[in-house]
């Protein structure tokens, strides 16, 4: 049960805001210590950890193409296609794009989006843009609220999206661990058809959420609304 | 057969590049550590190779790792200069490459999804053309390469230094959270190590109400979501929340449908992905690359989601699971 104090230091320190690196760190390091790791076991647990999840670094090889594209104008033309768009609200943008992001990956197809590939270089610059045309320059507040949106959308759109297809990480890990452990024989076709109830859940609260982006705007008070007097963007 | 190692070279390359970068952009503060730390992590993602290989020991990858949060606590790596186009130059550019420029950002989707849903499939003799498993990361590899020349035949891109320095500039804004979410994959692996999950399952067991269903199915997906929260991703929480409630409580004694209960108590544990900071890739990443001043914005934007959402998934549990 002492092992669950590196639990709690990952809790405070993370609450705390301290130096996220760091808590970690530590948080390993007493984990393994109460576990009663040598020093040795401890330093080939980080070293055999980091490199068998190297892979949820890769998103960084689309970097140099994403800063290119940027440097050549990326989200100008975003904001500009946004400006031919009349109807298309900041909110009614979010909520379409969490049913592409959702649609696709039901299909299997989650490298469509992804916060380095599509929601810096198009959604966000595109949902500001939209928010800009109806209420003006933006504040710093508004603008990372916009921008958080953007980001949720992608990973709401991912999250309950992914599990209707078969072939996903979690019904394979599902499928796996039960078979394996209870002897059973479960159909990863009926888990993936389980996972559609939670799925059009998601969809409504989320989309709801993203519509009501606008009228949250709209309600807010002009000094919280705008750019500060002489603040660029 | 296409290795997944191949790739994780190539993101070693880009590591090694941004940390020459680093050392030779006088201009800049902290120029050294941040070379430093850049170098030292392509060197982990080369030797990573042998460690999973086990041709080579992990305890010089692990000290590697130590030194890499050592430089990260000292808030390495710091940003370089920044050389890239003005706002009025950007937006003349946009005028003269108009939609032509969104085509390297589809193409990385379009490469991506031919080799997960088509090349996945393929086999040379008896191999399989991509490494088992990996057809995501070698698609998202192979993808970034094509749309890189693409980038660069299409723009006309004066050198191929440009889209280097572009990718450092937004590495910048990164910074070290570049590297969290592998970092925390490695705690949850010592978590499991040390038996946080036992001890999890023993505190489940003494909560555990008997005899009301919907309490235990309450406490199935809380556990979900919280052991999630705890660990940041629902991978690690599935088996043992499963072993504790799932399957000897709601499967075996209230005999309900194993496929309704372990997809929709995955999809319970989702929730506490989208709120916890532990999912650093999802979470912490995102408003990093977005550059907001609040990391914790995306986690408040998906709050107010992921409660009501959390709701759903117990009553879709309870309604549908068990016979009533």
């Amino acid at each position: 049960m002492w092992v669950l104090l590196a639990v709690a230091i990952v809790v405070v320190g993370f609450a705390l805001r301290l130096n996220a690196m760091l808590v970690v760190t530590a948080s390993g390091i007493a984990a393994g210590l109460i576990a009663g790791l040598t020093p040795l076991a401890i330093l080939n647990a980080f070293g055999t950890g980091f490199a068998g999840s190297r892979s949820v670094t890769v998103f960084i090889v689309v970097l140099p193409v994403i800063g290119l594209i940027e440097r050549y104008g990326l989200q100008d033309q975003a904001r500009r296609l946004i400006g031919k768009l009349r109807g298309l609200t900041v909110g009614r943008l979010l909520a379409t794009y969490l049913i592409i992001r959702q649609a696709t990956a039901a299909l299997g197809l989650t490298a469509i989006g992804g916060p380095a590939q599509a929601v810096r270089p198009v959604v966000a610059p595109m949902a500001e843009a939209a928010a800009e045309r109806k209420h003006g320059a933006l504040g710093d507040k508004v603008r990372e609220k916009v921008r958080s949106y953007a980001a949720s959308a992608d990973t709401v759109g991912l999250f309950f999206g992914e599990d209707i297809f078969v072939a996903v990480g979690s019904i394979l890990l599902i499928t796996g661990f039960v078979d394996a452990t209870y002897g059973l024989k479960l159909d990863a076709l009926q888990i993936a058809v389980w996972a559609i109830p939670s799925a059009i859940c998601a969809l409504v609260i989320h989309g709801f959420r993203m519509l009501r982006l606008d009228r949250t705007l709209a309600s807010l008070p002009a000094s919280e609304l705008a750019a500060p007097v002489g603040g660029a963007r | 057969m296409i290795k997944v190692e191949w790739f994780y070279w190539l993101v070693g390359a880009f590591f090694a590049v941004v940390a020459v970068l680093r050392l030779l952009d006088r201009g800049a503060s902290k120029r050294v550590g941040s070379a430093v730390f850049w170098g030292l992590l392509a060197f982990t993602f080369v030797y990573g190779t042998f460690v999973v290989a086990k041709t080579a020991p992990a305890w010089v990858e692990g000290v590697a790792v130590l030194v890499l949060a050592g430089l990260a606590a000292a808030r390495y790596p710091g940003r370089g200069t920044e050389q890239t186009t003005s706002a009025a130059e950007r937006s003349a550019l946009a005028q003269r490459f108009g939609n032509k420029l969104f085509i390297p950002a589809l193409v990385i989707p379009l490469v991506a999804v031919f080799f997960g849903a088509v090349l996945a499939k393929v086999n040379v003799g008896d191999q399989p053309l991509l490494q088992t498993g990996s057809a995501t990361i070698i698609g998202l590899g192979v993808a970034a390469v094509i749309a890189f020349v693409v980038s660069l035949v299409l723009l006309r891109v004066p050198s191929p230094m440009i889209p280097f320095r572009e990718g450092d500039r937004l590495l910048g804004h990164i910074g070290w959270a570049a590297i969290l979410p592998q970092f925390l994959a490695t705690l949850g692996l010592l978590f499991t190590a040390s038996g946080v999950g036992t001890a999890v399952q023993r505190i489940t067991n003494a909560v555990l109400p008997e005899g009301v269903l919907l309490l235990a199915a309450v406490v199935y997906c809380l556990g979900m979501a919280l052991f999630t929260i705890i660990m940041g991703n629902a991978f690690a929480a599935f088996p043992v929340m499963t072993a504790a409630v799932g399957w000897p409580v709601l499967v075996q004694q209230y005999d309900g449908t194993p496929a309704v209960v372990f997809a929709v108590g995955m999809l319970a544990g989702f929730c506490g992905t989208l709120v916890t900071p532990m999912a650093a890739n999802f979470n912490l990443v995102p408003a990093a690359l977005l550059e907001l001043k609040d990391t914790y914005g995306p986690i408040k934007a998906q709050i107010p989601t992921a409660i009501p959402l959390w709701v759903c998934n117990v009553a879709i549990l309870y309604a549908f699971a068990f016979p009533h």
